[in-house]
C-alpha cells in the first residue's frame, strides 16, 4: 500500500464532526449516541456486523434519514431540516449500498449527472473531471456508451464511485464499496480508495470487510448494535485483540 | 363508404391523434418523475383555447386572476420559510417572479387588450398566462405531498381538475368558443380535401414531439428529469431536488396541454369543460404505453384517435364507448404479458 501523503494536505482541518447521533425508526433506536470526526485528507472507517445501523449511520448524516444529536459540517452547525441537495452543494457525496444507478442511462449520462449540482450552479467543467474520472477507472471510459445496467457488479461500483467524485466532493462516503464483488476487483477498488485520498478528500468508508478497511484507513470505529464499542487509530484497532477475535478472523492462528 | 370519406376519417383521425399522443406524453412524463396521475391535463388544454379565444374577444381573461391568486399563494408559502431561514436575497426573484409578472400581465391586459395584436403574439400571451399555472399548482398542491401514495396524489388530482373545471366556468362562461383558423391553405389529397390545419397540427405536433426528444437525450435538465423517473433516491443523491424534478416537469405539461388546445381551437369548439374528454384520451394512449413508454404512448394515443375517427363515422352514438371500451383489451393483455413486479408505493 503506497500512502505517501504530502504533508501539506494534512492540515487536520475537521470535515465531519457527529457527537451524539441518534437516529431511531418508531420506537426502536437504531444508532444511539454515536459520535466521530473526520478531518481532511484522512480515511475514516466505520466496521461492524450486519443490522449494526452502518447504513443507517450513512444515511442519517445524508440527510436522507431524520436524526437527532449535532452535526457539523464544514464547519456549520446542522439544523434537524438537512436536505440532501444542500449537502450536496457543499460536497458530501454518499455511494450507497445499493449504488443506486440510472440503469437506462449510459455510462457517460450517470457521469454527467453526477455532476448535475455543479452545473446548476454555473461551473462548466464536467468534461474535464470526467477525464479525470476515466484515468482513475480506465474500464468505465471504455465502457463509456454502454447502459449503466448492463455493467458488472465491480463496474456498477466503479461507476457509483466515479459518479460521486464527478461532483468533487470534500467528503465521500462509501457503503460496502466491496459488496458482493470478487477478491480480485476489491482489491482493485481499495486500491483507487487509496488513491483518492491524495486529493485531498476526506473519506468515510463503511465496511464489513474489516480487513481491507483498516489496511488503508488512519483511523477506526467498530460499530456493534448501534453503538460505537471501540475506536482508534486503525493498526492499533487491526492489532486489538477484540477486533482481531470478532473481525478479522486470525485469533487462533498466533 | 368510399375512398374518399376513408381519407377525410383518416385525416381527421391523425389530426385528433396527434393532439391525443402530446397529452400521452405529458401524463408518461409527469407520472414516471413525480408518480402523479394528472387528471387536470386536459384543463390546460380547455385554458389554453379559452384565454386565447378571450383575447381575441377583446376580453381579459380570467386565467389571469387565477395566476395572481396562486402566485400570491406560492410567495407566502415559500416566502414565509425563506424569512424563517434568513435567506432574504432569494425573496426579491421569488416576489417578482411569483406576483410581480402576474401584474404586470394583468396591467398590460387592462392597458391595451391584444386585440390588436397579430395571432402569434396572441398565443404567446396565452402561453405566458396559462404555462406558470402548471409549476404554482405543483408547489400549492403537490409539492407538501411529494411523499405521499399514489392514491392520495390521485385523489389530489382530481380536486384540481374539479376546481379548474368550475374556475373555467367562472372565467370563460358557458359558452364554447373557437378561434380563426391559422391557416387558410387547402390541398387535395387523392379526390379528398387536405386542410392547411391539418398539417400544422400534425407538424406542429410532431415537431414539439422532436423538440421534447432532444430536451431528454441531450440536455442535462433533461437528462435529470429521467434520471429521477429512474432511481429517486439516486436523483436526490446527486443533489437533483425532487421539487425541481416536479415544477419542469408541470411547466412542460401545461405548455404541452395550452399548446394543443390552441393547435386544436381552430378545429374544435372548446368549451370551459371540454378538457377532461381530451385528456381522458390522451391518457388512454397513455395506458396503452402502460405509463412509462412514451413511443407505445403516442402510437396508442393516435390509435385512439384514428378509432374515435371511425366509430364516430359508423356508430357515432357508441363513439366514446368505443374509445374508452379499448383500455378493457389492454389492460388485459398488459396483465397477461408483464411479467413486471408492482413497484412498492414508496
Amino acid at each position: 500500500m503506497t500512502t505517501i501523503t504530502p504533508p501539506n494536505l494534512h492540515q487536520h482541518e475537521i470535515i465531519l464532526d457527529v457527537k451524539d447521533l441518534r437516529v431511531a425508526y418508531g420506537k426502536v433506536e437504531a444508532l444511539h449516541k454515536v459520535s466521530l470526526a473526520i478531518r481532511r485528507g484522512e480515511i475514516v472507517t466505520v466496521i461492524g456486523p450486519n443490522g449494526a445501523g452502518k447504513t443507517t449511520l450513512l444515511s442519517a448524516l445524508m440527510g436522507l434519514l431524520p436524526a437527532e444529536g449535532e452535526i457539523v459540517y464544514m464547519g456549520h452547525a446542522q439544523g434537524r431540516e438537512r436536505e440532501v441537495e444542500s449537502l450536496v452543494r457543499h460536497g458530501m457525496t454518499l455511494v450507497p449500498e445499493k449504488r443506486e444507478l440510472f440503469a437506462e442511462m449510459s455510462v457517460e449520462d450517470n457521469l454527467l449527472l453526477g455532476a448535475f449540482d455543479r452545473y446548476r450552479s454555473g461551473h462548466r467543467d464536467q468534461m474535464e473531471t470526467m477525464d479525470e474520472v476515466f484515468e482513475l477507472f480506465p474500464r468505465l471510459e471504455e465502457r463509456r456508451a454502454q447502459l449503466a445496467g448492463t455493467l458488472s457488479g465491480g463496474e456498477r461500483q466503479m461507476l457509483a464511485m466515479g459518479r460521486a467524485l464527478m461532483a468533487k466532493p470534500k467528503l465521500l462516503m462509501l457503503d460496502e464499496p466491496s459488496l458482493g464483488l470478487a477478491p480480485l476487483i476489491i482489491k482493485e477498488i481499495f486500491r483507487i480508495i487509496g488513491e483518492l485520498k491524495k486529493t485531498g478528500v476526506a473519506i468515510l468508508l463503511v465496511e464489513q470487510n474489516a480487513r481491507a478497511a483498516l489496511q488503508i484507513a488512519d483511523y477506526g470505529y467498530v460499530l456493534e448494535t448501534g453503538e460505537i464499542s471501540l475506536a482508534g487509530p486503525s493498526q492499533e484497532l487491526a492489532a486489538d485483540p477484540r477486533v482481531i477475535e470478532a473481525y478479522l478472523g486470525l485469533g487462533h492462528k498466533h | 363508404m368510399d375512398l374518399q370519406i376513408l381519407l377525410l376519417l383518416g385525416q381527421d383521425g391523425i389530426t385528433n391523434g396527434a393532439i391525443y399522443a402530446l397529452l400521452a406524453l405529458a401524463l408518461v412524463l409527469v407520472f414516471t418523475v413525480t408518480r402523479v396521475i394528472f387528471i387536470p391535463q386536459g384543463e390546460f388544454v380547455a385554458y389554453g383555447a379559452l384565454t386565447l379565444a378571450s383575447l381575441q374577444a377583446g376580453k381579459v381573461p380570467g386565467t389571469v386572476w387565477l395566476l395572481l391568486a396562486l402566485g400570491t399563494t406560492v410567495a407566502v408559502l415559500d416566502g414565509v420559510r425563506l424569512v424563517r431561514e434568513g435567506r432574504f436575497a432569494k425573496l426579491t426573484p421569488l416576489l417578482i417572479l411569483n406576483i410581480g409578472l402576474p401584474l404586470l400581465a394583468a396591467a398590460g391586459l387592462f392597458a391595451m387588450p391584444p386585440t390588436q395584436l397579430p395571432l402569434w403574439a396572441q398565443v404567446v400571451v396565452s402561453m405566458l398566462l396559462v404555462v406558470p399555472l402548471g409549476p404554482m399548482i405543483y408547489r400549492v398542491a403537490y409539492q407538501p405531498l411529494a411523499g405521499a401514495s399514489v392514491l392520495v396524489l390521485l385523489i389530489v388530482s382530481v380536486a384540481i381538475h374539479v376546481a379548474l373545471i368550475g374556475l373555467g366556468l367562472l372565467f370563460f362562461g358557458a359558452e364554447g368558443s373557437r378561434t380563426p383558423s391559422f391557416t387558410d391553405l387547402s390541398f387535395e389529397l387523392a379526390g379528398a380535401p387536405l386542410q392547411g390545419q391539418t398539417i400544422l397540427v400534425v407538424v406542429a405536433s410532431a415537431s414539439l414531439i422532436i423538440g421534447l426528444y432532444f430536451f431528454f437525450e441531450r440536455t442535462i435538465y433533461g437528462k435529470a428529469l429521467r434520471a429521477t423517473a429512474m432511481n429517486r433516491t439516486g436523483a436526490r443523491l446527486m443533489g437533483i431536488p425532487p421539487t425541481l424534478a416536479g415544477k419542469l416537469c408541470l411547466t412542460l405539461a401545461a405548455a404541452i396541454g395550452a399548446f394543443s388546445g390552441i393547435l386544436i381551437a381552430p378545429i374544435t369548439t372548446i368549451y370551459y369543460d371540454s378538457g377532461f374528454l381530451i385528456g381522458l384520451k390522451g391518457f388512454v394512449g397513455a395506458i396503452i404505453g402502460g405509463l412509462a413508454s412514451y413511443p407505445v404512448a403516442a402510437l396508442g394515443a393516435v390509435l385512439v384517435g384514428l378509432l374515435e375517427s371511425y366509430s364516430s363515422f359508423y356508430a357515432s352514438a357508441f363513439k366514446e364507448v368505443i374509445v374508452f371500451t379499448l383500455i378493457i383489451p389492454v389492460l388485459l393483455w398488459r396483465s397477461l404479458t408483464s411479467t413486471h413486479i408492482e413497484e412498492e408505493e414508496e
